[in-house]
Formats: structure tokens, C-alpha cells, sequence
């Protein structure tokens, strides 16, 4: 026995594209695809859908997407460790250790390169989202239809909302929690490293999984697949499915390795009172991960299970109900809208101090805000469903539930701006983000005061007005804070610095065509437009043009970012230091590129990382003594 | 020299910052809250045409208004902050390491728990002493004053329209949605097949229409009104197209109508299934 894990070797020329990477991952995925549709082909005949035969035969478009994921991972590599450890290799770290370029395209348990990766993947599943909104936004240029048929329409808007939901889901915690958490909480990687690997390409293979569904014909739920209706729909339906199931699976087990991370692999003196901002962000987020995502999987398998095997969760014909679906889906669908809303708080509240220059105020109030959002979120599901029926004795309670939530999301607010108060402001790009963040989610959160009213729900619930809400909230809560994330955190992930002028310019652009696109949103869904119509008032075509128009603008903004993302990192190459912010976060005192290994003691953590404005402030950390702490 | 001494007389007026900042906020507030509420409030959909819709009118109003000063609170704040605490161009200085006050905690929790429990006890309220109009289901928790004589309207959704039944006049089912004018509707909302959702607009109802279920929704018409009804839940390809036009008309037009609609559908009576709670289509034989 060597103790070693076989792995491909250094080779040369047209060999490397033999062996475990993405080549052969997705050759495989098209292969185990195709295995699938065999087999569902000879288990079944065509299938007969809800309301007449159609051709397609769903048992063998889900094996096909099952088998295909099964062929993409084990095309990636990731049987190779479970099998050598079944033929008696000891454990093995290998996969991280690699080089160059190629690492990052395929499986590595660098928490570094996953960060990288999920940084990249992530942003172009973002794009391909956005773009749906174009085109949403397009056809909503005119009262009645004119470019898209229907469904088409109701494809793109199902679409947009799923691959927003989805991808964007782990928007914060894929890219920044993988790459900063070890580095903040002094630790040399994630607790669970393959994990790490299999949360990203699952999302990846999710996200190529749901643009298949164009392919069947789309789907006509939207993001929340209602039924009966997803029962009825075509087999387009059975991407949405895959894909939110993978979804699901990824961000547990996203959350299952952050909380593990957080709570074992803390170094010496980072206590839980010491613990960057950022990090509770992540430990909230990742209970609500960790917990809400099974019900999701749990949820979509019970509708697969109506689609394919003949059951009736939720066929109210044969005993099941509509409602079932509607509370099982919010029961995650509540708690997942927090897990894009918390790491935007946690952002704000970590980058504020850095620019104002002085300790975040009220830390434990601000950890309290964090912990009770994640708390107060489950619930209240129900409000989702007020004018549905279910059992309105409890909307009262509801109704409450809802409100509280207000508290604690007001902790980060003032925790925010009383960190802001005196301090001595430094008008970066990456505060600017955080600074739009208050006003974004000021507006966001007073919205949702009236949906959550009951008498006000009723005429805006299921009306531009929410959708106007819900995109103040996550667009101006969570994309806001992902850009502040990456102008603040990108320089120190790649070492070179983003054009300060050009972000500048990009966050005016975005921040007003921003408001300037959904702030009409909330008159037009007072003014009877509801959600997801293709067709509206013609009395409403002018508010409708100025937030097309708008929108438009919104995404040349996001070109912007492209611009300046591409030309900072591959072309203009400007060194940015260590330390480019003068922060006292752990992640900051690394070098710059960070090693693999990130310490090569393990740090021993001796100061406040807030401690700003003391006049000689204990160092962050020290490096252990030799023969101590490992 | 300049700077220490402005930095000193910035010293001196540290004390006022704090109460500035309240006499800004204050003042903002109390002048707009006002202005807010009476000519903002009173014109936030759904209008005055129904009870309901003017009872939602005031939610509207009063959420308006409590968001007033909110809203003050942390744009004034934003706005003093940025203003005055700005770092000098090019130099690194800290600010002051405050890391905290009990009393504005204390003061923060007190105050917006009051505002909340306020919010969550006046919405309960309107909720509890009418249903505002929205879809309670079939055991109806929170009915208005005299319910028992309500005019029932059933509603039934299916992909892509609305169809309408009155009980009172043998269940004729008719795709014309005409109310009397002063009277308490009771709505019976249901579906054939996806979900949809009756949203009358001027009306202030919205009531989901979801398969099997009896959806109740009260509402009390004033006078005559023209109103629009759209579907605000996501029912397939023609959603987009699933809406009506209603009205409310006199009790004598109103009787006209049902008797006019018996007498049209009179000849289709026969083929509709008897007038119930709710219908289902047959179940399905579903396979693979």
C-alpha cells in the first residue's frame, strides 16, 4: 500500500483529455442521459399526461436527467475517493493540491478554487436570468402580446424566477462563504472539502438542466410550480423539477459543510463573540439551508412521483390537495427568500466598519438580528397563501409573525447606520453597494409591511406590487451586497484591483435605473396588473415602457461590471496589495495570493477584528507557537 | 492650524449631533406625515367603491402614514451621515470606537416592537370585523354583520375564464358578473382545474379558486360601479387573458338580469350538473 490515491499523473499533449475532468464528465452526462431515456422508453410507453395523450414519456426524461447527473459526476471524478477508500487507500487530500488553470475547471477541494469557480458560474447563470428579464421586460413593451407566444412568455418568466431563485440561492454563500470562511475563521479548508466540490457542480449540472427545458417545451408554472398545474404541464416541467431538486440537494449540504465548518474548525481565541459578522451571517443562512432545502426535495419528489408513478399528493380527484403543495413549498419557499436576504445584512454589517473606520456597533444586537430573522422565518409561511382559504383563523397569527420579522431586520439597520454615525467615511465603490443597500431594502421591507397587512394583501397580493416588493428586497438586498461583495473580496481573491471609476460609474447606473425600473412596479400593481400576465391595462403602457426602458438600462449597467470585471483582472492587471481596504479582518493579514494551504501555523487569534479607532489595537491574529495548536 | 481648529470647534459641537439629527427627523415627520395621510393615503387603491375596498383604503392609508416616519428615520440619518462624518480626501483616520449604547438598544427594541404590535393588532382588526374582502375559505372565520342574509354568488374558474352561478335564481350559470347595489355578497369561489384567483378589482376581492374547495369572500356593494376582474394566480398559457368586466347595478336591474340570463340559458339548464359547492371534472386514468 502506498498511501496514495491514484490520480492522473503530469502528462503532455491530446492524453490529459483521457481521464476524470469535464470532458469526460459531460460525455458522460450525455451518455447517462441517453441510458436514461433507453430505459424509461422499455419500463413505459408513452405517457399519458393530465388532460390527453401527449408523445412524451416523463419516467424516461427523469431517469435520463438522473442517470446523466450520475454520469457528470463520476465523469468529474467524484467516485474516484469513495472507491478508493472502499479498496483500502487511507484518506487523501489530492484532489486540492493540482495546478494551474485547469484545476479550476474541474474537481478541486481547494475551498479557493471552489470559490472561484462558484464566483464564475454563478455570475453566468445570473446573466442568463438577467437576460430572461430583458426579454420579460421586452414583451411587456406592449399591452398585448407581440413577440413572445404565451408560453413562451410564461417559459421565460418561469425561467428568469427559477434560475434566480435557485442559482442565485448560493449567490453569497458559493462564492464568498466557501472562499473567506476558512481564511476569517483561521482554518486551512472547509470541514468537509468533497462536499464543497459536489455543492458547486451540482448547481452546475442544475443550472444546465434547467435551460434543457427549453427543449420540451417549457414550462408554465413560474418558480413556484404550483399544482395542479404542474401536473398538467408537459414534460418541460421535469427540468424545473430536476433542477430545484439539485438545487435543494446542493444548498443543504452547502449549509450541512458551513455550519460544520464554523462550529469545529474555529482557531484558537476565535471565539463566538469574536466571530467576524459575516461568519454569523453564514451560520443563520446556513441553518435555514440546511433545514428548509430537504422540504423542497421532499416536495418536488412527491410531485415527480404524481407525474411518473400514478400518485395523488396532490390530484384532488383521487384525495390530494393543491394546498399540500402550496404550504410543503413555502415551508422552504419562506426561509429560502431569507437565505438571499441574511448574507446581504451580514455583508453590509461586515464592509461598514472597514469604511466608517470605526467597530461595528452593537454586535450582539446585530448577531441577534441575524439569528432572529433565521428564526422568525420559519414561521411564516402562510402568508404567502392569505387569499387562498386554508384555514383563515390562523391569518391573524400570520399576520404577526410576518410583522415581527421587522424587529430583528431593524437590528441590522440601526447596527448599520450607528456604525456609519461618526465614523470617518471613505466613499468606496464596495460601501457605496452597502450605502444602496439601506435604501433598497428600506423600501423592500416598508412594501412588505403591506403585503403582510391582510386587508392591503388583497389587492396587491399576486399583483405587480409584490413582484415589485420581492425585487426591492433580493435584487436591491442581495445582488446590491454580491456586488459589494465582489469589489470588496475580489481584489483579494485574485490579487488585482477592480477600476474604481468604472465601478463607480456601474453602481450609479445600477442604482438608479434600479429604482427607476421597480419603483413604477409598485404603482402598477396597485393599478390592477397582476403578476406573470402577458397582457395588461393599455391605460398602463406608459409606467410599463419607462421600467422596460429602465430595465434596459439596468442591464447596460450590468454590462458595465462585465466590462470592468474582464479588463481589471485579464487586462489592466493592477496589482492590489494585501491589504487593500486597510482592513483588520483575518482574511486581509494573508498574502496575496493566498497559499494553498492559507497558514502555515494556525493562527491564534488575539484581537477584535473591529478594533478600529483604539490607538494601538491588538494584531489580528499571531501564528501558533511551534508545537502548538496544528 | 486651520484644521485643529475646526477639528476643536467640530469637537465642541459633538454633543449636538444627536440632536440635530432628532430635530431633522422630527421635523421631517411631523410635517410629512400629515400631508402624507390625507392626500396621499386616501388616493392608494382600491378606491371607495365597495365597504371592503374603503376599508382597505384605510389599512392603505394607515400603513402609509406609519411608514412616513420610518422612512424618515433612516433616510434623514443616511443623509446627516454621509454629510457630516466624511473621512478627509486621501488620509487613513478612524473614527470614534463606539461599540455600542444601551439605551438607544433598549429604545430601538422598545419602539419598534410598540410600532409592530400596533401594525399586527389594527390589521387584525379590519381582518376580524368584516374579512376585507378576502378569500376565507369554506367555514368563513370572520364574517360581517348580517351574513346570514348575504346574496351567494358562486364563482367557478377554469382555464381560461370565469363563469358565475346564482343559487338564488335556480343556479343559472351565466358569464356575466352582476351584483345589486347595497347589498352583502357572499362569493363562492372555486375551480375545475388549476388554481386560479377571482380578483375583483374595484371590488377589493381577491379570493383564490383552487379545485375542490368552496372559497367564501364577502363583500358589500354600494352604489352602481363598473368593475374589473382579473385572474392574479398563475393558471397556464392564457392567464394573461383570463379577465372580465362586472357590475353593480339597481335591485331592479338586477332582478332583470336574472331573469333575463334564466331565460337565455333555460335550454342549456338541463346539461349543467345541479349547483353545488364545488365541482370536479372525473378523475383521470394517469399513467407513466
Amino acid at each position: 500500500m502506498t498511501g496514495e490515491v491514484a490520480l492522473a499523473r503530469p502528462r503532455s499533449g491530446w492524453s490529459r483529455l483521457i481521464g476524470f475532468n469535464l470532458l469526460t464528465a459531460v460525455v458522460l452526462g450525455i451518455g447517462g442521459y441517453y441510458l436514461g431515456w433507453f430505459l424509461g422508453h422499455h419500463i413505459t410507453g408513452a405517457s399519458v399526461d393530465y388532460f390527453g395523450d401527449t408523445d412524451q414519456n416523463d419516467i424516461s426524461v427523469f431517469l435520463g436527467y438522473i442517470l446523466g447527473v450520475i454520469g457528470f459526476l463520476v465523469g468529474l471524478g467524484f467516485a474516484n475517493y469513495p472507491f478508493a477508500r472502499l479498496r483500502g487507500y487511507p484518506p487523501s487530500l489530492r484532489e486540492k493540491e493540482s495546478e494551474g488553470v485547469g484545476r479550476y475547471f474541474g474537481l478541486c477541494t481547494d475551498h479557493k478554487v471552489v470559490g472561484m469557480q462558484y464566483l464564475c458560474g454563478i455570475g453566468l447563470f445570473f446573466f442568463i436570468g438577467g437576460l430572461n428579464a430583458m426579454l420579460i421586460r421586452f414583451e411587456l413593451l406592449r399591452p398585448n402580446m407581440q413577440a413572445f407566444p404565451a408560453g413562451q412568455y410564461l417559459t421565460l418568466v418561469g425561467i428568469h424566477g427559477s434560475m434566480m431563485m435557485g442559482m442565485m440561492t448560493s449567490g453569497i454563500l458559493g462564492p464568498f462563504a466557501n472562499y473567506l470562511v476558512p481564511l476569517m475563521i483561521g482554518a486551512r479548508r472547509m470541514a468537509f472539502p468533497r462536499i464543497e466540490a459536489l455543492t458547486f457542480w451540482l448547481l452546475m449540472a442544475a443550472g444546465a438542466i434547467l435551460t434543457t427545458t427549453i427543449f420540451f417545451g417549457g414550462f408554465p408554472t413560474g418558480w413556484t410550480g404550483y399544482q395542479p398545474l404542474m401536473d398538467q404541464a408537459n414534460a418541460g416541467m421535469d427540468s424545473y423539477i430536476v433542477f430545484f431538486a439539485l438545487v435543494g440537494i446542493s444548498m443543504s449540504l452547502l449549509g450541512l459543510n458551513m455550519l460544520a465548518t464554523i462550529i469545529t474548525m474555529r482557531a484558537p481565541g476565535l471565539t463566538w463573540s469574536r466571530l467576524p459578522i459575516f461568519c454569523w451571517g453564514v451560520v443563520s443562512t446556513a441553518i435555514l439551508m440546511l433545514l428548509a432545502a430537504p422540504v423542497l426535495v421532499a416536495v418536488l419528489s412527491m410531485g415527480m412521483l404524481d407525474r411518473t408513478a400514478q400518485t395523488t399528493y396532490f390530484v384532488v380527484q383521487g384525495g390530494g390537495s393543491p394546498y399540500l403543495y402550496e404550504n410543503l413549498f413555502w415551508v422552504f419557499g419562506h426561509p429560502e427568500v431569507y437565505i438571499l436576504a441574511l448574507p446581504g445584512f451580514a455583508i453590509v454589517l461586515e464592509i461598514i466598519p472597514v469604511f466608517a473606520r470605526k467597530p461595528l456597533w452593537g454586535y450582539r444586537l446585530a448577531v441577534a438580528g441575524l439569528l432572529g430573522v433565521s428564526l422568525l422565518s420559519w414561521l411564516v409561511w402562510q402568508h404567502h397563501i392569505f387569499m387562498s382559504g386554508i384555514d383563515s383563523n390562523l391569518r391573524p397569527f400570520y399576520m404577526l409573525s410576518t410583522e415581527l420579522i421587522s424587529i430583528p431586520t431593524g437590528f441590522t439597520f440601526i447596527c448599520g447606520l450607528m456604525t456609519l454615525w461618526r465614523g470617518k467615511i471613505r466613499y468606496s465603490v464596495p460601501l457605496l453597494f452597502c450605502l444602496a443597500w439601506f435604501f433598497n431594502f428600506l423600501i423592500g421591507g416598508l412594501s412588505g409591511v403591506f403585503l403582510s397587512d391582510v386587508p392591503s394583501d388583497t389587492t396587491t397580493h399576486g399583483s405587480f406590487f409584490s413582484m415589485a416588493h420581492f425585487h426591492y428586497t433580493i435584487m436591491g438586498g442581495l445582488v446590491f451586497t454580491f456586488f459589494a461583495a465582489i469589489y470588496y473580496w475580489v481584489p483579494k481573491m485574485t490579487g488585482f484591483q477592480l477600476n474604481e471609476r468604472l465601478g463607480k460609474i456601474h453602481f450609479w447606473t445600477m442604482f438608479l435605473m434600479f429604482n427607476s425600473t421597480f419603483a413604477p412596479l409598485f404603482a402598477i400593481g396597485f393599478l390592477d396588473q397582476p403578476r406573470r400576465a402577458v397582457s395588461y391595462a393599455p391605460s398602463l403602457q406608459f409606467l410599463n415602457d419607462w421600467a422596460s426602458v429602465s430595465a434596459f438600462a439596468l442591464g447596460i449597467s450590468m454590462l458595465i461590471f462585465l466590462y470592468n470585471f474582464v479588463w481589471s483582472l485579464a487586462f489592466a492587471r493592477v496589482p492590489a496589495g494585501a491589504n487593500p481596504w486597510g482592513s483588520r479582518s483575518l482574511e486581509f493579514q494573508l498574502p496575496s495570493p493566498v497559499p494553498v494551504h492559507n497558514f502555515d501555523r494556525i493562527p491564534v487569534i488575539a484581537g477584535d477584528i473591529y478594533d478600529y479607532g483604539t490607538p494601538a489595537p491588538a494584531p489580528t491574529a499571531v501564528p501558533a507557537p511551534a508545537g502548538g495548536a496544528s | 492650524m486651520a484644521e485643529t481648529l475646526t477639528q476643536s470647534a467640530a469637537d465642541a459641537e459633538d454633543v449636538d449631533h444627536g440632536r440635530r439629527f432628532l430635530f431633522w427627523w422630527l421635523g421631517i415627520s411631523i410635517v410629512a406625515t400629515p400631508l402624507v395621510a390625507i392626500f396621499l393615503g386616501p388616493a392608494i387603491p382600491p378606491g371607495h367603491g365597495t365597504v371592503e375596498a374603503a376599508g382597505q383604503v384605510v389599512d392603505n392609508t394607515v400603513l402609509v402614514a406609519i411608514s412616513t416616519p420610518v422612512c424618515a428615520f433612516v433616510l434623514v440619518m443616511l443623509a446627516y451621515t454621509l454629510t457630516k462624518f466624511r473621512s478627509r480626501a486621501g488620509v487613513l483616520e478612524d473614527g470614534e470606537p463606539i461599540r455600542g449604547n444601551n439605551r438607544i438598544q433598549v429604545l430601538w427594541v422598545a419602539i419598534t416592537t410598540v410600532t409592530v404590535l400596533f401594525l399586527a393588532g389594527f390589521g387584525s382588526y379590519e381582518l376580524v370585523s368584516d374579512g376585507a374582502g378576502g378569500g376565507q375559505g369554506p367555514s368563513a372565520a370572520f364574517t360581517p354583520v348580517g351574513y346570514q342574509k348575504a346574496l351567494d354568488v358562486q364563482v367557478i374558474g377554469q382555464q381560461w375564464q370565469f363563469t358565475y352561478r346564482y343559487p338564488s335564481a335556480g343556479g343559472v350559470e351565466t358569464p356575466d358578473l352582476v351584483l345589486p347595489e347595497n347589498t352583502l355578497v357572499r362569493f363562492h369561489v372555486t375551480s375545475l382545474d388549476a388554481i386560479h384567483s377571482f380578483w375583483a378589482y374595484e371590488l377589493g376581492v381577491k379570493a383564490d379558486a383552487n379545485p375542490g374547495v368552496d372559497n367564501i369572500a364577502y363583500v358589500t356593494t354600494k352604489g352602481p360601479l363598473t368593475f374589473h376582474v382579473r385572474c392574479a394566480e398563475l393558471c397556464g398559457l392564457w392567464h394573461g387573458y383570463m379577465d372580465d368586466v362586472g357590475h353593480v347595478v339597481s335591485q331592479s336591474d338586477f332582478s332583470a338580469f336574472l331573469a333575463k340570463e334564466k331565460a337565455v340559458y333555460a335550454p342549456i339548464m338541463k346539461y349543467l350538473p345541479p349547483y353545488a359547492k364545488t365541482y370536479l371534472p372525473d378523475p383521470q386514468q394517469r399513467a407513466g
